[in-house]
Parts: structure tokens; sequence; C-alpha cells
């Protein structure tokens, strides 16, 4: 009777049932929902302009230690901006950045996976031999090579951060299409005489979509870290832009005598890599069957 | 007595409420003595012989009046003590002997690593005792076998070198727990011959755990029916094979028609409808009335007792409702 | 085994020759005149760019021009920089060592506390302990590691004035090179000796923990699913059944079994050394390879980028491999 009931709920609120259960990941997504709607209101938001300049309040403290200004919440830079309406703006910045990675990534990725896993043989060597030259390359080598190909910039860190996610992607693809290739509802599918695209398309995707979602939470999480650190090495966006990794870049020389100007971009960056990593997880127990018990 | 049990109780705290696998639970063993214990799978049978390993897991609560081995109180026993006594004088083997075995390791490291335990042996000493008891359980070309590891072994061969690791150090209680499920039908007759073989030679006590009559039927003095954590007939292995008094014993049987002829045969699955209970939800009265097709009114409200042979109101008597 | 094995090692070839194709490419996909990205300011000398151009072939196809590249690469000639003009490979041989002795000293620090942290959480499961080694674990995994490199200089050399901010070893003292690495240099030195050993090893310290934060957090948390995994297996019940002391059965029955996942993470993890090193000696300013490649896209040294793409990719294809094999070994039912 208990286990019929339970059946009986529908599919999201059962997900959502073990969802909830996981503290860290109901923390993980109150922050994460947060982190968006301060991106979403940033102008409502920020006190200021992110590229306002106070005369006169270079490097001020943040308001709550001594010699603090209420005016500056978080500070001011070396320049006079204030710390906190520039952050505010980042927000939107590195989580858009995320999410281009995401998208660029998860598109490409995904289809190559697709091929891979369905057509198998040349097809697939191919594809996974490109996957493995790429892997050979540590992450950060090959995103500011990449970098330094296209030439520093915002835009082209998506690029680079992106060409780098794509092998999770393929393998995780192309590992579930083997899977569910053999499955009854395909084999039904091609007696039907439906093409391949299609198959692939509406049959098997489909299927595939839980861990494909979860690699994907997780893919922002290291999508926005790459991102910023690409920022910080100078191969990101670039100043004055008020993204997080850029913003530790340019406060580096004064993180002796000012270290809040270091603190607050990459707690802020730790924070919302933190809680995607805990929505990832709760996602992961949430959504995996073979977890479920 | 070796091994005596008293109202042994095991509770278990999950999720969704306590849940009681083992219920009441009295039984005892002579020295020299084979004891069978028949019944389903989630009879709380293994989880008993855990608990007379001491390798219940930490959210199982247990109590008895009595639960002693060689009049030494178990319940009480610190972690150290149980070290001592499990593998020396309580041994054990199990059900999937290639599971059981550690992947990692030779058959020999493993039969030498019990050895030096607890035996006062050297490497040496220990390495030709191995190749001493590989002989023993009949293992052909044993000194080959001590340096194969056990994916390289048959589940004949692998619960022969169970059985090897489980007598080297002359335990006084054999406890096997279903050895012969995950076997082919012809291994499962030789590896049974050779523990009732080992058991005669060395005097020692062997509790045969099972879900098959077949297999105790010939290789057991006594049996014990046990369903739903509770022992519902109990008595000599013969009597209760020819004449059982309790429906369950019945339906087993009546599952098994050539348990009293021979242990030959593939083992068959009960035929008595239905499933054993969900532990967190005991019926009320007689745990097995939901399935007795002879229940009565007074089973359903009341429970029956077990100071008789039988845990039943209305005992059978040949086949039949008295 | 052994076939296994030279089956593994033929399986490189390939891949190293993709690598060599990338890093041909690189500098043909960057916009501008190949010859000038190698010559730099040299190549407004005529004689130098025609040289350049014969060596490269670049009048010839494609194909050639790459088995030329090939060749030279094969052969240990990856041309020159730009910015210091010698040799490529001498150039990453000299900072080779750092990077090493940076990611070996990060890498003892994420195994030797993480293997056990993980050991301890997953026999403590789901108590305090294991709760809050797990919730540390997660925030190590997602740690920034560029801010927590700052973060660490902030709070130790710069609030306790406990370390040193940058660099490898004092000024003052000057360490011959024998291995390169400056531990055991600083003792064979005439110069040297405890004091300056205790110096390289407190420049150390600081890059080592933050180099080695997410390693340590990955490793521990692979280490206790491995080992809640492992910890169910029939054979630890077999282990315990014979009487082993629980400690016994932990460490030799099941640390055994776990290590072939954790063995494969720590793999992944040594091939991410360079990652890591990239980030952590900018921010330590550590004379290492990460810094070198930073610092040479940055004045776009071509011939270094270039070269640097090959021989690192190399190490870490080489590091897959031998951490391939040590899985072999790990997991006796793989060697057939």
């Amino acid at each position: 009777m208990e286990t019929n009931q339970q059946k009986e709920l529908s599919p999201f609120r059962e997900f959502w049932h073990s969802f909830a259960q996981n503290r860290g990941a109901v923390i993980g997504l109150a922050v994460l929902t947060f982190f968006i709607a301060i991106g979403i209101f940033s102008p409502l938001l920020a006190p200021y302009s992110p590229s306002q300049l106070f005369e006169g309040t270079y490097r001020l403290p943040p308001a709550f230690t001594s010699g603090g200004n209420i005016k500056f919440f978080l500070g001011t830079d070396d320049v006079g901006r204030d710390i906190l309406s520039r952050l505010i703006y980042g927000t939107s910045l590195s989580l858009g950045v995320g999410l281009m990675v995401v998208v660029v990534s998860l598109i490409s990725g995904t289809i190559l996976g697709l091929l891979a896993g369905y057509f198998e043989k040349h097809v697939d060597s191919t594809i996974m031999r490109l996957t493995d030259i790429i892997m050979a390359l540590p992450s950060t080598l090959l995103a500011i090579v990449v970098a330094a190909i296209l030439g520093p910039g915002l835009v082209n860190a998506v690029w680079a951060v992106s060409i780098v996610a794509i092998p999770n992607y393929i393998r995780l693809v192309r590992a579930l299409v083997m899977a569910e290739k053999k499955r009854a509802y395909v084999t039904a599918a091609h007696a039907y005489g439906a093409g391949h695209i299609r198959i692939m398309l509406s049959e098997i995707l489909p299927n595939c979509t839980a861990p494909i979602i979860v690699q994907a939470t997780l893919g922002l999480s290291e999508g926005i870290l790459n991102a910023a650190a690409l920022g910080f090495l100078g191969l990101g966006a670039q100043p004055p832009t008020p993204e997080w990794g850029t913003m530790l870049a340019d406060a580096r020389p004064f993180m002796e005598s000012s270290p809040w100007m270091v603190t607050f971009p990459g707690l802020s960056i730790l924070l919302v890599v933190l809680a995607l990593n805990l929505v990832g997880d709760g996602l992961r127990d949430a959504l995996d069957p073979r977890l479920k018990k | 007595m070796l091994l005596d049990v008293q109202n042994l109780t095991i509770t278990f705290d999950t999720k969704y409420g306590p849940l009681t696998a083992v219920r009441d639970l009295s039984f005892s063993l002579k020295m020299g003595e084979t004891l069978g214990v028949v019944g389903e799978s989630g009879c709380g049978k293994s989880i008993t012989n855990l608990a007379i390993m001491g390798l219940l897991p930490t959210q199982a609560k247990i109590s008895a009046t009595r639960l002693a081995f060689e009049g030494n109180d178990l319940v009480s026993m610190s972690e150290r003590q149980w070290q001592r006594l499990r593998g020396k004088d309580i041994a054990m083997i199990f059900q999937d002997p290639m599971s059981a075995l550690n992947p990692c390791y030779t058959v020999g490291h493993q039969l030498v690593e019990t050895l030096l335990v607890h035996r006062d042996f050297s490497k040496k000493e220990a390495w030709s005792e191995s190749l001493n008891l590989m002989e023993q359980v009949g293992i052909p070309a044993p000194s080959e076998r001590l340096k194969a590891y056990p994916h390289e072994l048959s589940g004949g061969m692998a619960q022969r070198v169970m059985i090897a690791m489980a007598i080297s150090s002359n335990p006084k209680l054999l406890i096997a727990d279903e050895p012969t499920t995950a076997l082919d039908v012809t291994i499962q007759d030789q590896i049974l011959r050779l523990l009732k073989d080992l058991q005669e030679k060395r005097q020692m006590s062997l509790m045969l755990v099972t879900h098959d009559l077949g297999v105790v039927a010939q290789n057991t003095d006594r049996i014990q029916v046990m369903y739903a954590g509770e022992v519902v007939e109990s008595g000599l292995t013969q009597e209760v094979i020819h004449h059982p008094t309790h429906p369950y014993t019945s339906g087993l049987l009546a599952g098994h028609p050539t348990a009293e002829v021979s242990t030959k045969g593939k083992a068959r699955l009960p035929s008595i409808p239905g499933m054993v209970p969900d532990l967190r939800h005991r019926p009320q009265g007689c745990q097995f009335h939901p399935r007795c097709s002879y229940a009565q009114d007074k089973c359903r409200r009341e429970m029956p007792s077990d100071a008789g042979p039988t845990r039943c109101f209305y005992p059978l008597s040949n086949g039949r409702p008295a | 085994m052994l076939k296994a094995v030279l089956k593994k090692i033929l399986n490189l070839i390939p891949t190293l020759l993709g690598v060599s194709v990338l890093a041909f490419l690189l500098i043909r996909l960057v916009p501008g005149d190949p010859i000038m990205l190698l010559l730099g300011e040299r190549g407004a000398d005529p004689q130098m760019y025609a040289e350049m151009k014969r060596t490269m072939g670049l009048d010839r196809s494609l194909l050639h021009q790459y088995f030329t590249f090939l060749s030279n690469v094969l052969r240990g000639d990856f041309g020159y920089s730009i910015v210091s003009k010698r040799p490529v490979l001498t150039e990453f041989l000299d900072r080779f060592p750092a990077t090493l002795e940076l990611g070996i000293m990060a890498m003892t620090f994420a195994i030797t506390l993480g293997i056990p942290f993980g050991i301890i959480a997953a026999v403590k499961r789901n108590t305090i302990f294991d709760y809050s080694l797990m919730g540390a674990g997660l925030v190590g995994y997602s740690m920034p590691i560029f801010w927590w490199g700052l973060m660490l200089i902030i709070v130790f050399s710069v609030k306790l004035g406990w370390t040193p901010v940058s660099g490898r070893i004092d000024v003052l003292y000057e360490i011959e090179r024998h291995t390169g690495l400056l531990l055991i240099d600083s003792w064979m030195s005439p110069d040297g000796g405890f004091a300056a050993f205790k110096s390289a090893l407190s420049h150390l310290i600081l890059p080592a923990l933050a180099m080695g934060t997410i390693p340590l957090a990955v490793v521990a948390r692979m280490t206790r699913s491995s080992m809640l995994e492992v910890l169910g297996e029939d054979y630890i019940r077999t282990a315990r059944a014979k009487g082993l002391p629980y400690v016994r059965v932990v460490i030799v029955h099941a640390l055994r079994n776990a290590m072939v996942p954790i063995i494969t993470i720590l793999g992944l993890l040594f091939g991410s050394i360079i990652t890591g090193a990239i980030l952590t000696e900018m921010i330590f300013s550590w004379p290492g390879i990460g810094k070198w490649i930073v610092f040479s896209i940055n004045a776009r040294d071509y011939p270094v980028i270039q070269g640097g793409v090959v021989m690192i990719a190399s190490l870490v294809i080489l590091t897959n491999t031998i951490v391939d094999v040590l899985y072999l070994w790990a997991n006796p039912r793989m060697r057939q």
C-alpha cells in the first residue's frame, strides 16, 4: 500500500521529496537563488554604479571595521570605487559566463557524445581520440592557450573554458547512449523505421537527461571557477569590468595593506561555487536511481 | 551445553521505525551436534548467526535472558574478547564463496593470515599447515592453489578454501550460512559431504543454515524451522521431516517433495502463497496466519507460545489439521 | 601483466601524436605571420627570416612542415625562446624541478591527510565527525585556489609573519643545483645545511598547502565513498569472522580494495598538478613551469608556448599511463 501511494506522486514531487531531504542541497539552492536574485536586480540593489569613482576615499576599509565608512559597506578599492556595488554588478557577469559555458559545452559535448555512442566504430574512435588529446592538456593550460590564441577578453574566455568542459559531456553522454541503445524501446523504434536522428534525439536523449543535468550543474560551478581563474591571470574579462576574478587580480598589489579588496571577490566566488556543488550533489542523489533505495 | 540462546531479541533502528528481526528466540546446541536451521530468506536466520558471531551492525539492539557460548556470556563481551572467539572457537562460512574471499590477496595469504591470528605459528609453519588444510578439504594441487587469487578459483573450490579457513583453528562450532546455495547442484553434494565428514572427524558442532529442507534432511541431527524471526517448529530431523506439525514446515516440505528421499535435485522455492511479513508491521497473533490455510480466529488474535515442539494452536498430524 | 603494460604503452603513441598536431597547429591558428611569431624581433633580420622560413619549410606542404616539426621535437629541439633567446628545452628543464618539488609536496599533503580523513569518515559514518570532515571537504573542493593562496599569504605571511611571501628560498643562500629540488640540494651545498633547508621548506609550505587543498578534498571524498562501498562487501565480513582486529580489517582488507578507485582519482589529480601549478606559481612567484607558461603567453613567446604544450601534455599522458599500470597492480582481476 505504502509503496503504491508513493508511486502516485508526480515525478517532480517525488524528485523534490528526495532532494529536500538533503539539507546541504536545500541550503545550496537558497544561496544560489540569493545570488541569482542579486544578479537579476543588480541595478536596483547596488548603491552606486560599478565604475563611479569617489575622490578622496581610496582603499577605505569595510564599514564594520575601524576606519570604515557606512556609505561603503565593503569598503572601496584603489581608485575609490565601491566594492559592494562592483561585486553586485559582477554577480550577473560570473553567473552569466558560467551559464554560457554550460550552454556551449553542453550542446557541443552532447552532440559529439551522441554521435560517438550511437555510431561507435570510426566515429567513436575519432571523437574519443580528440577527447583524449584535450584531456591530456591540463584544463587551465588549455584555457590559457586558447585564450592566448583568441586574445584576452570575456567572450574569448567563455570559448576557452567551454572547450575545456566539452570532454566531460562527451564521455558522459557516450556512455549513457551506449547503455540506452541496447534497450528494447530503441530496437522497437528501429523496427518502426525511425531514422537515426529521430532515434537519437527523441528516443535516446530524453532518457539520458538526469545525469546530464547533474553534470551541467557541476559544469556550471567549474565554468565559473575557470573563467574567474582566467580573469585572475589577466586573460579573461579586462579591467575595469567588475568580474570577480579580474577584481581579485586588480586588488592583488594591495593585499598586504588592504586585504578586504581581495577577500570579498574571492569569498563571492567560493560561495557561488560551493552552493552549486551542494545543489549538484543533491541533484545526483535525488536523480540517480542507483543511489535511490 | 556449547551454545545456549534464551529469549534472544534483535531490533534494528531504521528510519521508518524499529524493526524486530529476531523475536524471543531460544535454542541450544550440544557439543558435536548438528543443527539445521530452515526458513525462507528474511526469516532472521542470518541475523541470528551474526549475533552469535558478534558481527551485528551498530544499529542493531540485542537483548537476551541468556546468550552464552561454553557458559561465557556473549552479550557483555568486549570487542577484544570477541576477536579471540571469532574464527577460533566459532567459525563461519557464507553463501557466496566468490565474494567472501578478498579479491586482492592470494588464497595462501588469506589462509596464513587466519592461522597467524589464532595459532602460535611462524610464517613458514603457517604455510605448511595451510597446505595440510587444503588437502583436508580435498583441493587438488594445493601448493599451486595457494598462490592463486580468488577469481582464479571455481565456486566450489572457493567454498572449500572458505571451509579450510574456517576449520584452521579447530573451532568448536562451525556455522554454515547457506553454504551451497550459490553453487552448482553437483558441487552442492560434495560440499555438504565434506562438511559432514569434517564435522564427524573433528567432533565439532555444526549449524547448517538454509532455506532448502533437502540440504538438512540427511546432514543434521536436529532441525528448527524459523519464520519471521521466531522458531515455529523444532525436533529431530527425521521426526520433523516425516511428521511436520506446523503448517509452515508442511508448506516448505510440500515445495520440496524429494526432501525425504534424497538431497539431489535443485532447491525449489517453497510453494506457500504470500510473502514473509514486513517486520516493521508484524501481523497480530500468529505470524504465519496471513499465509496459513488452516488459520482460525484465535490465530489472528493471540500469539501461540513456543513452549512445545511447535508454535501452533492447531498442530497438524499426518499432514492434516487435528 | 607485462602484455597489458605493453598495450598501455602502445596506446600512448596516437595520443602523443595528436598532441603534437595540436601544438603544431597552434602557431598557425594565431593570427599573424608564424615566422614572425616564432622569431619575434629577430624576424626583422632578413637573413634570420629566410633561414627560419627554410627550416620550417613554409614553402612546402603542411604535411611536410608537420614532419619537420615532429622530427625536431623527437630530437629535443623545440626552438628558441624569443624572450631569453635560450633553447626552450633548457628553459623547461631549468624550471621543471621547482614545479616537481611543489607538486610532490602538495600531493604528499593531499594523500597523507586525505586518505586517513576519508577512512575515518567512512568508519565513523553519519557521526558529527563524518559530517564536519565532509563539509570541510566540500568547501575545499569548491575553493578558488588563486584566492585561497592570497588568503593564506595574508594570514600566515602578512599578519602572523610565519612564512615568506614568495620565492623558493632566502636570497642569502647560494644553492648549487644537483637535483633541482631545493629540499635536497640545500643539504648538499657548502653554505647550506639545516638553516638553508628550513628556509626552503618555509617557502614551500604555503604554496604546497594552497595547491594541495583541492586534491586533499577530492582524495578524502573519494576515499570515503570507496571505503563505504568496500566495507559492505562480503569479504570484509569474512575477515571479521576470522577474528582479525578491526583496524587490520580496515587497513589490510578494506583499504587495499578501496585503493583501486583512489588510484584512478590520484592519477587524474597528478594530471591536474600543472593546472594547480599555473595558478599557485603565479600567486607565490614560484619559479616553475606554470609561471613560465603564463609569462610566455603574456609575452607572446610562441616557441615556448608550443614547446611547453608538447612537454606538459606528454608528462600528463605519461603519468596517466603509470597510473594505469598501478591500477593493474592494485586490481589482480584486471590483469588478464
